[in-house]
């Protein structure tokens, strides 16, 4: 990273406020598709950061990764149970919340004091050692961070297998029992769809 | 710019995602603010590789492989909202108490 330094403090700043802000959004935003919107806005700016940190291939994986397919996940699942409901007001809630706030803001005055007290042991290397980044990450990945890889892929793989386990709808038996001559082998054995979610009821 | 920046910027980051983690109702919104801490997480790592270790990035391999498990837990996690929402037809946090009694 080759810029000035009151380029990097001037954009640093404004990454900050835009993630803080953003993510306070994410949780104090009584609309949850705001909060899916702004949840993206949170992942661009940390991988701003990242930049700013000379990490440019995780910058370019932030983006693709969690903007391109986390968010986008999200927002359908935001779809798929979009359930306006009133929620009943539970007694003591609210007291629950601002004891919360408090136990999180002792959270972070205790890890701030933590940052602050401790001596790190700085590296005297240039912060931008590692000219190509790509190059260096894959000689770890198939060298010394090789069974963490493809345990990786493994784990994609089991997750894959479980979402669409997990999703699917439940067979019922009598709806099997009572198959019509129609139904071919390729037939999924599905739940028919209900019709009365289809009636088109005013949902924003 | 110095490290201490970046790790108070995370710290905020997982004390805001804790809170939502404990406060919201919606069990996606719950599922973001998981998403929130494991991105702080990976700002801590990064801020380190960058400032304590920058001839070998370790850093950056092991935010690559949280950004993996991330986005395996979100996949698993969704499909568990759905799982749950189609049996109890609600998606609030306070009526999920299927192991609670």
């Amino acid at each position: 990273m080759n810029l000035a330094e009151g380029v990097q403090i001037v954009s640093f700043g404004i990454l900050a406020v835009m993630m803080i802000g953003t993510a306070l959004g994410v949780v104090l935003l009584p609309k949850i598709v705001h909060s899916a919107f702004l949840l993206a806005g949170v992942f661009i700016s940390i991988s701003g950061l990242y930049i700013l940190l000379n990490a440019d291939f995780v910058a370019a994986a932030q983006i693709l990764v969690y903007v391109g397919a986390v968010s986008v996940l999200i927002l359908f699942a935001i779809m798929l149970v979009n359930k306006q409901q009133d929620y009943t007001e539970l007694p003591g809630r609210k007291i629950r919340k601002i004891a919360t706030a408090v136990v999180c803001f002792g959270l972070f005055a205790l890890l701030g004091t933590m940052v602050l007290a401790t001596p790190w042991s700085l590296s005297g290397a240039s912060p931008a050692a590692v000219d190509n980044t790509v190059i260096a990450l894959g000689e770890h990945f198939f060298s010394d961070y090789l069974l963490p890889f493809e345990l990786a892929s493994v784990l994609l793989l089991m997750a894959m297998v479980g979402a669409i386990i997990l999703a699917r709808r439940d067979l019922i038996p009598e709806a099997i029992a009572t198959a019509d001559s129609r139904t071919t082998s390729l037939t999924l054995p599905e739940r028919p769809r209900e019709l009365a979610t289809l009636s088109g009821e005013e949902q924003d | 710019m110095q490290l201490e920046y970046f790790l108070l910027l995370a710290a905020a980051l997982f004390c805001i995602g804790i809170y939502g983690l404990i406060t919201s109702r919606n069990a996606v919104r719950v599922l973001m603010s998981i998403e929130l801490m494991l991105n702080a997480v990976n700002l801590n790592l990064i801020g380190f590789s960058n400032y304590l270790d920058p001839e070998n990035i370790r850093g950056q391999v092991f935010t690559v492989f949280v950004i993996t498990v991330a986005a395996a837990e979100a996949a698993v996690g969704l499909a568990i909202v759905l799982a749950i929402y189609r049996n109890r037809d609600t998606i609030d946090m306070e009526e999920f108490n299927l192991l609670k009694w």
